[in-house]
């Protein structure tokens, strides 16, 4: 199988390259790089006017996949990725069972092989069953191909625990992501406690709650020496704990998604629930704060925490939906509107968020187009708008604040292992 | 005139002029109240249901007179709280209830945004009593109405809304009501319990009550919850009451012809002393009745507006 790219503007950091050229891939692996190649028999893509970026690296989403599998499946889920230019993803332990074994790992592995769209990688769990409580067999999901470990959904709220799991990790060299919370604080609220909450009446996490274990975490990790990746990052005081931990030497790489940098609490009027996600929408000065957290690389990615839902659970009171929001069809039409667009990130910069920096804190061999490296190429159209319809989207769920939002930025190719998967926005 | 929505959810999201036009109404309501023969036949033919996910006595009694009162079939439905999660989704029960051709469904909740939630799915009009910490707005309605009968105006009013700010939904629809006629509210009560940025809604704040209390015209107090107390939000109902019950003395600061409301029930002694609740600047059994009228009003207005509509 041979493909050539033409004319595509290229922009990968690791090369630091940036500018028209033509990519040539042969048995899923790119073979050449230059200017004006030929290919008389195979698949020539005209990527004239459009940009040729290493395929997106998500490093915090759900497949729900085993368990929830009326939500969101690895087929599913891996054609929702596919359609946002991701060709590599990670999928979080939450699931039931949850990763905490082999076996489960095993699963997801086998099941992306056969039904997969994009490359797969389980995250482990840290401690068995999530409950913070024993660790994990962090070894064995390692070597069984866990590419990180998280209680994502649950923090660790022990610090005793959680002291313990980075100790433990760092000899596994593999990448604890900590869901920031303390659970005291948060009380069972279910959107950012402010002016927003009031005049709903509704319960409100304050965002003291994130920040309190964000510091905890940075603590820990620069007390162990150990490295942390600090997951969903919401608010203004998270970036400037982690931005001064990061200039004393602390290991720490973070992350945010693009809802925290595209919506603010006002998205929750009317009750509704399609805004309700933990950590929950912040204010102006919040966004504000990580749109210049990922500028000045404080915020090292920008991850989807893709969270699909069923309708059911969303078409519920305000207090009992559930927690999160589909995000891989919107990441990249988020991300050129709101930070590329205004001029908060060049085009070097989002390549560094959404492909090599989450590729290396995965310890992934991705996030780069390179001669001789595995072909994984997204090719987007930064200036077309179109009006997001949730109801196209292949997730399973549609649980999407940002239905009917006007979005510039369009996933037109997206190639896994050499593997043309989306052609002309359609999904093959 | 005619309200815009089919729907009473709230005052927050309704016009000053909707407002007052309801208080309109619900003057020629009390004057039928007050008559001999309390019968009238606005509401024939209409059917009224009552869907109480809460305990209630005066709020679903009042909704049920007001509805005997003009004619209605009117039905109750209660279902344990407990039950809200685990049972029938609501949008599942609200269709049901409105398959049976009912013209106005009340219901009251104890998440904020279920009878809004409600309201998107069922055809029938939707009345909000109480919702969660968000919204009673026919409560802040009769508030306003005893205002307006005792004070004659409610512009340039200082209202002092007194208590527990932070879980009230009476205490929301006050502010939203009064502020968009024109009064002057602040809210007092202890830092614990005020809703965080509730002065941007317009009011002034006060962790005194003495500072809320002075100059006032009139003076709503609010419920204290022995449950907030065990949640540790204020140590003891000893020290509350201490700080910022009401008594003889604190009604002092107040103007000399300053009124009291309390939305009911009172804890006496602790939010406001007993001879400040049988005092005669006490208004709270006349806001009983005008309850009846108000809601008499709404019911109406409602139910009126539905029926042009189906005859356009």
């Amino acid at each position: 199988m041979k493909v050539l790219i033409k004319n595509g503007h290229v922009v990968d950091v690791k090369t630091k390259l940036d500018g028209i050229y033509d990519i040539f891939i042969e048995n899923g692996k790119i073979v050449e790089i230059g200017h004006d190649l030929e290919l008389i028999n195979g698949d020539v893509i005209d990527a004239s006017g459009m940009y040729v970026l290493p395929g997106f690296v998500d490093a915090h989403c759900h497949l729900r996949d085993p368990g929830f599998e009326y939500k969101e499946d690895i087929e599913s889920g891996t054609m929702s990725a596919a359609m946002g230019g991701f060709t590599s993803i990670a999928c979080m332990p939450n699931t039931n069972p949850v990763i905490d074994n082999e076996s489960v790992i095993r699963y997801i592995k086998s099941k992306a092989k056969q039904d997969g769209f994009v490359n797969v990688y389980p995250i482990g769990a840290i401690t068995k069953g999530l409950k913070g409580e024993e660790l994990a067999e962090i070894g064995e999901l390692k070597f069984a191909g866990a590419v990180a470990i998280s209680d994502d959904g649950n923090p660790v709220s022990n610090s005793s625990v959680m002291k313990k799991a980075l100790q433990y990790a760092s000899m596994f060299d593999i990448t604890v992501i900590s869901h920031c919370e303390d659970r005291e604080l948060s009380d069972e609220g279910v959107m950012n406690e402010g002016y927003q909450s009031t005049i709903l009446g509704l319960k409100g996490i304050p965002t003291a709650a994130e920040e309190i274990m964000v510091a905890r975490d940075l603590i820990l990790a620069e007390y162990l020496k150990v490295p942390i990746h600090i997951a969903h990052v919401s608010t203004r005081l998270s970036v400037e704990l982690i931005r001064n931990a990061k200039k004393r030497g602390v290991k720490v790489t973070a992350e945010t998604c693009p809802h925290y940098f595209s919506l603010t609490d006002e998205a929750c009027s009317g009750f509704n629930t399609l805004a309700k996600v933990n950590p929950p929408l912040r204010t102006r000065q919040d966004v504000d704060a990580i749109i210049e957290g990922l500028a000045d690389g404080t915020i090292d990615i920008i991850a989807t925490d893709h969270a699909p839902h069923h309708a059911d659970e969303k078409d519920v009171e305000f207090n009992i939906a559930a927690f999160g929001m589909v995000g891989f069809e919107t990441a990249l039409p988020l991300a050129i509107t709101n930070l590329v667009k205004p001029g908060h990130l060049t085009m070097n910069q989002l390549v560094e968020k959404m492909c090599l920096n989450p590729s290396k804190i995965l310890g992934l061999n991705k996030g780069t187009i390179e001669v001789g490296r595995t072909a994984d190429i997204t090719i987007v159209d930064i200036n077309e708008e179109n009006i997001i319809n949730v109801n196209n989207f292949k997730s399973k769920s549609k649980n999407s604040p940002f239905d009917g939002f006007k979005l510039t930025g369009a996933v037109y190719y997206t190639i896994v292992n050499g593997n043309v998967v989306v052609r002309e926005k359609v999904l093959l | 005139m005619y309200l815009k929505s089919k729907d009473l959810l709230g005052l927050k999201d309704i016009t000053a002029e909707e407002i007052q036009y309801i208080l309109d109404t619900a003057k020629t309501m009390k004057m039928i109240l007050e008559s001999k023969n309390k019968k009238t036949p606005h509401l024939a033919g209409k059917s009224i249901v009552t869907l109480f996910y809460e305990n209630s006595t005066r709020t679903r009694l009042s909704f049920e007179l007001a509805s005997k009162y003009m004619g209605a079939s009117s039905a109750n439905i209660s279902v344990a709280a407990s039950s809200v999660a685990k049972g029938e989704s609501l949008i599942d029960t609200g269709k049901t209830i409105d398959a049976m051709g009912t013209d106005v469904i009340i219901i009251r909740h104890p998440m904020s945004g279920a009878p809004h939630l409600l309201a998107k799915h069922v055809n029938a009009s939707v009345i909000n009593a109480g919702d969660g910490m968000n919204e009673h707005p026919t409560q802040a309605l009769l508030d306003m109405f005893t205002i307006m009968e005792k004070k004659g105006r409610i512009k340039g009013l200082k209202v002092a809304i007194i208590g527990d700010i932070y879980h009230s939904r009476v205490a929301r629809s006050n502010i939203w009501g009064l502020t968009k006629l024109g009064a002057d509210v602040s809210v007092s009560g202890p830092s614990t319990l005020l809703p965080p940025e509730i002065d941007k809604a317009g009011v002034r704040v006060y962790n005194t009550i003495q500072e809320g209390l002075l100059d006032a015209d009139v003076i709503i107090g609010l419920r204290i919850q022995k449950e907030r107390q065990q949640k540790g939000l204020f140590p003891t109902l000893r020290e509350y009451s201490r700080f910022f019950g009401l008594d003889d003395k604190r009604l002092l600061l107040a103007k000399e012809d300053a009124i009291i409301l309390h939305p009911g029930p009172v804890n006496r002694g602790i939010e406001l002393s007993s001879s400040v609740i049988d005092g005669e600047r006490s208004y709270i059994n006349e806001q009983v009745t005008n309850g009846v009228a108000v809601r008499m009003a709404l019911l109406y207005l409602l139910t009126r507006r539905s029926s042009n509509e189906s005859i356009n």
